[in-house]
């Protein structure tokens, strides 16, 4: 496995701190988030103060321009990210993961063909796929945008489980479980699954990190959850209205998008340096 | 016909090219034979056509049987069937012969533990691991214990090949197709696996077929050679005859060459 170089002249404590921040930031996401299956500040739908009201220590992102709590509106946010994310990359992962070894087993023929057709979708932002996706559906509604993002991120993974794939089929090792009578299926499941992990979980980590951003953006342009589902996207686009007077309402939701994503690269470097069994106990 | 290895006629083509042509070689229960010749002389891909693992867009033709089963032509699951029982390999490059992410003992678990299951008695638990331990131990590995739960990378070249050799083992194969076993090794070491591979050979009636380009190691291993020049096997006999009186230009241009060699060291000496 190739190590980037600016990560592998980290020290082992440098290391270590990212898989501590990462699992502060990504755990504080969570934590906020299962918190809300329970208990929030306001109801989500209440007018619980005048509209566009300032922090304090009543409503502690301040109100948004009906005079809903923000917090609320943020902390449930997190939950909504967390949600299509996890889901989203999870879709992406499976769909991705099967074209990939499938191209990768395929004939020549085959091979190429799905290759090609995986670099066509590659060329379409994934937002786009996403979009199109919502759009040839009943209505936007938060499993759409799952389903959409999910397959708008499976080329990609496709691609890399591809190339992974072929280069592990390629190793002695595989010919060797081939000697001993191993079928196609058992390879698959141990040797060539464990091998692609470590390249693919990063990708993974990253993808969901970019699912988070474009969940947020389909939300912002309409396509996500429908209100009162309070995804951060959608909650940007209600402050642009008012950033000027009342900026608190953009920057909130801002940081809170910008910390999970941030988090969730961090974690998933800390994890890999972690787990790779050729880069501990030296 | 009892041989364990009868190759006829081994024709294999890619694009039109002629990597082998018209091999024959026969290989007897507990007989030892060499395959020498230079890279890219077609020793490699003999054995992976002898397992009918030849890469896509290689055409093999003629015949090659194996325990009386012709090999070319036949399904995946009829090979599935042969690999591991009729023969197994054991790799040059000990490093990329063994998956990276799996610890020594679970590799050699997993051919163990899947023979076992063909033979209707299946392995599980600490009757694995003691096997598991049984053979580490065969293969004159040190520690086994210890090394079971190492990664590859975690121990050197010389008990890595022997880890393969293990692993090769676990199957019980009637014949043992050594390629090039001991080329990425150190002097040393190379004696040791030599050594090791003639008691395995012994001590499980195993026939082996073993590849190499170094005529002192492969006729040190073997008692019949075939010598083999892009694609065609121009010599073959006992060890013996073949180095003592070689017929054709080629084996003699070998044979002169490691003797140059041999005087150039003795020189310096």
């Amino acid at each position: 496995m190739t190590i980037p170089a600016d990560t592998a002249i980290l020290s082992r404590k440098a290391r270590s701190w990212t898989l501590v921040a990462g699992l502060a930031l990504v755990g504080l996401h969570l934590v906020v988030a299962l918190l809300t299956l329970v208990w929030t500040p306001f109801d989500p739908t209440e007018l619980a103060g005048r509209r566009l009201e300032a922090p304090s220590l009543l409503h502690l992102a301040g109100t948004d321009r009906l005079g809903r709590d923000l917090l609320t509106q943020i902390m449930i946010g997190s939950r909504i990210a967390l949600t299509v994310g996890t889901a989203a990359v999870a879709i992406g992962a499976v769909l991705g993961t099967t074209l990939g070894l499938l191209a990768a087993f395929a004939s020549n023929w085959l091979d190429d063909a799905l290759a090609a057709a995986l670099d066509i979708l590659i060329a379409f932002p994934t937002l786009l796929i996403a979009m199109l996706v919502v759009a040839a559906s009943d209505g936007a509604n938060l499993s759409t945008a799952i389903l959409a993002l999910g397959l708008g991120l499976s080329p990609i993974v496709a691609r890399l489980a591809r190339i992974l794939a072929k280069r592990v089929l390629l190793m002695d090792y595989i010919t060797a479980a081939r000697t001993s009578g191993t079928s196609w299926p058992a390879i698959v499941r141990i040797h060539v699954l464990p091998n692609i992990w470590p390249g693919l979980s990063v990708n993974l980590a990253l993808q969901f990190g970019l699912a988070v951003i474009a969940e947020a953006s389909l939300s912002y342009l309409g396509l996500g959850a429908p209100p009162p589902n309070a995804s951060w996207g959608r909650l940007l686009q209600e402050a642009q209205g008012t950033v000027f007077s009342a900026p608190i309402g953009a920057i909130t939701p801002g940081i809170a998008l910008v910390s999970l994503v941030i988090g969730i690269n961090l974690l998933a470097d800390g994890l890999r340096e972690r787990n790779d069994p050729a880069r501990s106990e030296r | 016909m009892s041989a364990l290895l009868a190759i006829e006629d081994l024709s294999v083509e890619a694009g039109g090219r002629r990597l082998i042509s018209d091999l024959s070689l026969a290989i007897g229960p507990r007989e030892r034979v060499g395959l020498i010749g230079e890279s890219g002389s077609g020793k490699s891909l003999t054995a992976l056509a002898v397992s009918g693992l030849l890469p896509r867009g290689l055409l093999p033709h003629g015949s090659i049987r194996l325990a009386g089963r012709e090999v070319i032509g036949a399904a995946e699951r009829e090979l599935n069937a042969l690999r591991g029982s009729a023969v197994a390999i054991v790799f040059q490059e000990p490093l990329t012969a063994l998956d990276p992410l799996m610890t020594v003992g679970r590799q050699v678990a997993e051919p163990l533990a899947r023979r076992a299951k063909r033979d209707g008695a299946p392995l599980r638990g600490s009757a694995l691991a003691s096997a598991v331990l049984d053979l580490l131990r065969d293969v004159a590995l040190p520690d086994p214990a210890r090394l079971a739960h190492a990664f590859p990378h975690q121990i050197s070249g010389g008990q890595r090949q022997r880890v393969a050799i293990a692993m090769a083992l676990a199957c019980r194969p009637a014949l043992l197709i050594a390629d090039e076993p001991t080329t990425a090794l150190d002097v040393t070491t190379q004696a040791e696996i030599l050594q090791l591979l003639d008691r395995l050979a012994s001590e499980r009636d195993m026939a082996l077929l073993f590849i190499g380009h170094d005529l002192a190691v492969v006729a040190s291993a073997v008692d019949r050679v075939v010598v083999m020049r892009q694609g065609v096997a121009v010599e073959s006999g006992p060890v013996a005859t073949v180095l003592a009186a070689p017929s054709h230009d080629y084996t003699k241009g070998l044979l002169q060459a490691a003797r140059h060699f041999d005087d150039a060291i003795g020189r310096r000496l």
